[in-house]
């Protein structure tokens, strides 16, 4: 069986300086797979190359067997991959129920289209309608989506992703920023909504990942040292030596 | 033929180092600030035409540095209070001010000076032939003008390489989000960094009026090359800006110059097709589409080299 | 209106009620455009409806790039003035071959002709947005400006190609000879271009031109080419603005560089966002605002394109949503009936303001009379009162009105913030604000 991404000897280097060095890495498909690492690490960078935000200097990608190493973001997605951002990234003037509309103008097949009115479209309406129920947002669909509270927003953000009802989906620190009770419904949310679904997630916070995530992959200085299930990744010592034993202080 | 090689080429430098005059800080600015200062060019009119009042009143030499102060001021006040303002509302709205900006100032200008073409004259300390080339005589005016450029371009240079603000400005080109932290003090280094950029718009005014014209339609006229310098060359590349100045100085006086067109350089072919587009193009001279020119290069640039010549940003 | 107003009209719940208000309000505006000339039947007031008209297609197609789609163009009149040429040309070889293509389908060519030249350019130029692009656009413009001139044979040099309405083939017996028939034609075309154009926003296409315009890197994780999207936005707004220019031509029977040139791409840009291009009824507000301005100040004063640059500026300062933006500022306090606790304050201001407004042009038309050469003599007659120019009492009370006006302007607008926070909050209390 294909993997949902393989990442295979993938560098990145800006410059002179290498932020992704020899990075491989494998997600099974339906996997919850977590990438955890202390900050610079390359996290943010490992998903904008896998999202097609940044091309590898070297290096190939594969998403469901396919390669999409130097494909262009639009392109990558259009293939089945979606990421949400770790900086909220939503169309601020527009309003929420708007926002997650346009997010699955494409997967429905509208596309460019300009001789249909958008407000009949009833496979439109209806998925749109359901992921604002899934993300709860459902009585604040007109306000315009830069008036939302912070929380608001980043559930936003996931909708959005989800909307296009891609099989792979990357979420980057969605509970950035967030109460623990927040915190805690954010988490539900992702686990309901990527069922069935691949995830990767990067997360700082090591109770929602070891508690969502099937496999763990361990990022330092642009390098996966481990990879494994969160009891393997608890017990590794060079895991702990390099990034769980900061957590202490 | 030499001749004309000659004295084009020294024209066509000139233009050129005119034109980096006001390309350099059109750079600046945008790159520090993020503004496409769309009134740039109307700055060099307005050091044209203060220029022209102050020389009648107090002469050309007080002029040549009184002018540009006084256009570096105006500059300053357009920051201070407008582009500051504005800034909250996006770089867009900005960009719409110093387009509201360039198109008031054309018409006070005119509505104060008329629309027709001012006497400003070469000083006389400085109307005589510097040499001759062949049969044609090169005004020392001109070469006047190539000094001062050149001085300031030095002057520039030195600034950059070597002081504290010129450190600033340098990080700023290559780091625009390093702008930001700049401290406390970075409104008044905009204020400043958009005062000179304007200065160096007005004395290019002062030393162009007199012997280019001086008239209400000059930023008009300028403007859109210069944008067309600072794209060729890479938005927020100062030695892009250097060598597209360079170069569509050459490339227009050289165009001016030079008379030929299709019909005389291949006559006996002529397709005689009756009046159509086609016998348009075949009789059209080289000097007649020197005006367009730099827009043919501009969409040249965009379709094979997108960043400009030394551009790095795609932004 | 692409922000406001649809949110109603995607409740399923509001639908129908919605929908009629909808039709309704169109329907209004055919019967406006159809009465108007019975109204006001004068030869200028028709010159004027119909200079109107072409300049709210002109505007709205502006506003595909810029309101819409987040483009900001410095050279929207190239497609405006290539549609007025096609269409010339269209016309005189229709009359010449004497085509069967009556007068009224030739608004479609000069579309055709802005669609075409769209086309054409539109790919390398929406390659980037912002500030680029409209550099690019600027340059574009530029040089289809100055090769209009070498082109003689197409675009007839400084002169321009001329052509006559009337020869064409006639339809329901009209001629179009007559300026009231020339201006049903233009209210046709307004009508079917800006129903148009406003289907377009209700489009997919039109809603992702939204999120382009909000966030063009977001547009690129949902599936969408950004660069693509901003093409077909291009070339909408090229075909409607061609429609414009075609329009033109049949109302001047004559097409010259001018049509292309910087100043109609500034005035449309003017109309636009003065307009508030955050609204689509905002560039028609816009539109008929500049045109009765450029058609009533030209009368008035020599420097009527000062007075456009300052309002230009001040709207860009003060009120960056432009008139429509302003209007739709009060609705939510109008719905929650607090509009009364700001309208005091408004008064207040408009006082000082007003006085400030004509200190300014007093100062304005002083200079501009005192220096003007020749002229028409040194009297300004500013609400009814006689004013020298070269008297010295004259410039004391325009300088007295600038200056009192913007002390006191300052601080009654002031009080307008305050009584402003007031409101807003009462609307916000009532659930009217978000």
């Amino acid at each position: 069986m294909t993997a949902a991404i393989e990442v295979n000897a993938v560098q990145k280097h800006f410059g002179n300086v290498s932020i992704i060095r020899d990075l491989n890495l494998s997600v099974a498909k339906g996997e919850r797979h977590a990438i955890i690492g202390p900050n610079g690490a390359g996290k943010s960078t490992t998903f904008n190359l896998i999202s097609g935000h940044l091309k590898p200097s070297s290096g190939e990608i594969r998403l469901n067997g396919g390669v999409i190493s130097g494909l262009r973001p639009f392109e990558i997605n259009r293939r089945g991959l979606s990421r949400s951002f770790q900086v909220t990234n939503v169309f601020a003037r527009m309003t929420v129920w708007e926002n997650v509309r346009c997010a699955v103008l494409w997967a429905t097949g509208h596309r460019y289209a300009f001789w249909k009115n958008v407000d009949h479209l009833p496979e439109v309406k209806q998925r749109t309608a359901e992921i604002l129920d899934d993300i709860h947002l459902s009585h604040r669909r007109d306000v315009p989506a830069g008036l939302l509270t912070y929380a608001e927003q980043r559930e936003l953000e996931i909708g959005i992703t989800i909307a296009g009802g891609a099989n792979v989906i990357m979420l980057d620190e969605p509970t950035a920023g967030m109460s623990h009770a927040e915190t805690e419904r954010a988490v539900a949310l992702i686990r309901r909504l990527t069922e069935g679904r691949t995830l990767v997630i990067v997360e700082h916070d090591m109770s929602v990942v070891f508690g969502l995530a099937d496999r763990i992959s361990v990022l330092v200085y642009g390098h996966i040292i481990a990879s494994g299930t969160p009891e393997e990744i608890r017990a590794n010592p060079k895991v702990r030596e390099a990034y769980l034993g900061e957590e202490g202080h | 033929m030499l001749e004309l090689i000659v004295i084009s080429t020294l024209n066509g430098v000139l233009f050129g180092m005119l034109l980096f005059l006001l390309s350099s800080g059109l750079t600046v600015i945008f790159s520090m600030m993020g503004v496409l200062n769309f009134a740039h060019a109307s700055f060099y009119m307005l050091g044209a035409f203060f220029g022209y009042q102050l020389t009648k009143w107090i002469g050309f030499w007080p002029a040549l540095v009184l002018a540009p102060l006084l256009v570096g001021a105006v500059g300053m006040a357009v920051e201070r209070y407008g582009l500051r303002n504005t800034h909250k509302h996006g770089h867009v709205a900005e960009l719409l001010l110093t387009f509201g900006l360039a198109f008031a100032i054309e018409e006070i200008v005119s509505m104060i000076w008329g629309k027709s073409p001012m006497d400003y004259r070469i000083p006389a300390a400085l109307d005589f032939p510097a040499f001759t080339v062949f049969s044609t005589n090169y005004p020392a005016y001109k070469i006047f003008m190539l000094v001062v450029s050149v001085a300031i371009f030095v002057a520039l240079l030195i600034v950059l390489k070597r002081t504290r603000v010129g450190l600033i400005v340098q990080a700023a080109l290559t780091h625009p989000s390093m702008v930001g932290h700049l401290g406390h003090n970075v409104g008044r280094v905009f204020m400043v960094v958009f005062g000179v950029g304007s200065a160096l718009a007005g004395l290019a005014g002062v030393i162009a009026g007199p012997s280019l014209v001086t008239q209400s339609d000059m930023a008009g006229l300028l403007g859109p090359i210069l944008f067309v310098v600072i794209v060729f060359g890479g938005l927020g590349s100062l030695p892009g800006a250097f060598i597209a100045s360079l170069l569509i100085g050459l490339i227009q006086t050289f165009a001016v110059a030079l008379n030929g067109s299709l019909a005389s350089a291949f006559g006996p072919l002529d397709p005689s097709l009756g009046p159509s587009v086609l016998t348009d193009i075949w009789n059209v001279t080289i000097a007649q589409i020197a005006p367009i020119l730099p827009y043919v290069l501009l969409v040249l640039i965009l379709i094979f080299r997108p960043m400009g010549l030394l551009g790095t940003r795609e932004t | 209106m692409s922000d406001a107003a649809t949110t109603t009209s995607d409740m399923p719940k509001e639908q129908s009620g919605s929908s009629a208000r909808f039709y309704s309000i169109w329907l209004i505006a055919a019967i406006a455009l159809i009465v108007l000339p019975l109204i006001f039947s004068s030869g200028g007031s028709l010159t004027s409806f119909s200079l109107i008209g072409i300049a709210i297609i002109f505007a709205l197609s502006y506003n595909i790039l810029l309101g819409q789609t987040g483009l900001l163009s410095f050279g929207h009149a190239v497609h405006y003035g290539l549609g007025g040429f096609i269409a010339v040309h269209a016309m005189n070889a229709v009359a010449n071959y004497n085509w069967p293509l009556p007068l009224p389908f030739i608004p479609l060519i000069g579309g055709i002709g802005g669609v075409a030249f769209a086309i054409l350019v539109g790919w390398v130029m929406t390659k980037r947005a912002g500030t680029v692009f409209a550099m690019i656009s600027l340059g574009i413009g530029e040089l289809v400006a100055s090769s209009s001139l070498i082109l003689r044979s197409m675009f007839g040099g400084e002169a321009g190609i001329t052509t006559d309405r009337t020869a064409l083939p006639h339809m329901f017996g009209w001629t179009f000879g007559p300026q009231l028939q020339v201006y049903y034609l233009i209210a046709f075309w307004v009508m079917i271009s800006a129903i148009a154009m406003y289907a377009l926003t209700r489009t997919p296409l039109g809603r992702i031109c939204n999120a382009v315009r909000d966030n063009p890197e977001r547009v690129e994780f949902i599936g969408y080419d950004p660069h693509v999207v901003r093409y077909l936005a291009y070339g909408f707004a090229g075909f409607f603005a061609g429609i414009a220019g075609g329009l033109a031509a049949i109302n001047f029977e004559i097409a010259n560089s001018a049509y292309l040139g910087a100043t109609q791409s500034g005035l449309v840009l003017f109309a636009a966002f003065i307009g508030g291009a955050a609204y689509f009824f905002g560039p028609i507000l816009g539109a008929i605002l500049v045109t009765y301005l450029q058609l009533g100040l030209t009368n008035l004063t020599t420097v009527w394109q000062l007075y456009f640059g300052i309002i230009f500026i001040g709207i860009v300062m003060f009120a960056p949503g432009g008139i429509a933006g302003l209007l739709m500022m009060h609705r939510p306090l109008i719905r929650a009936g607090s509009l009364g606790m700001v309208i005091p304050s408004y008064l207040m201001a408009a006082i000082p303001t007003l006085a400030l407004a004509l200190g300014v042009i007093l100062s304005i038309e002083t200079v501009a009379r005192y220096t003007a050469s020749e002229g028409e003599g040194n009297i300004i007659n500013l609400l009814g009162i006689p004013f020298n120019a070269t008297a010295p009492v004259t410039w004391i009370v325009a300088a007295l009105l600038v200056v009192g006006g913007f002390l006191v302007a300052r601080l009654t607008w002031r009080r307008v913030a305050e009584a402003w926070d007031r409101a807003a909050t009462v609307a916000r209390d009532r659930g009217y604000l978000a």
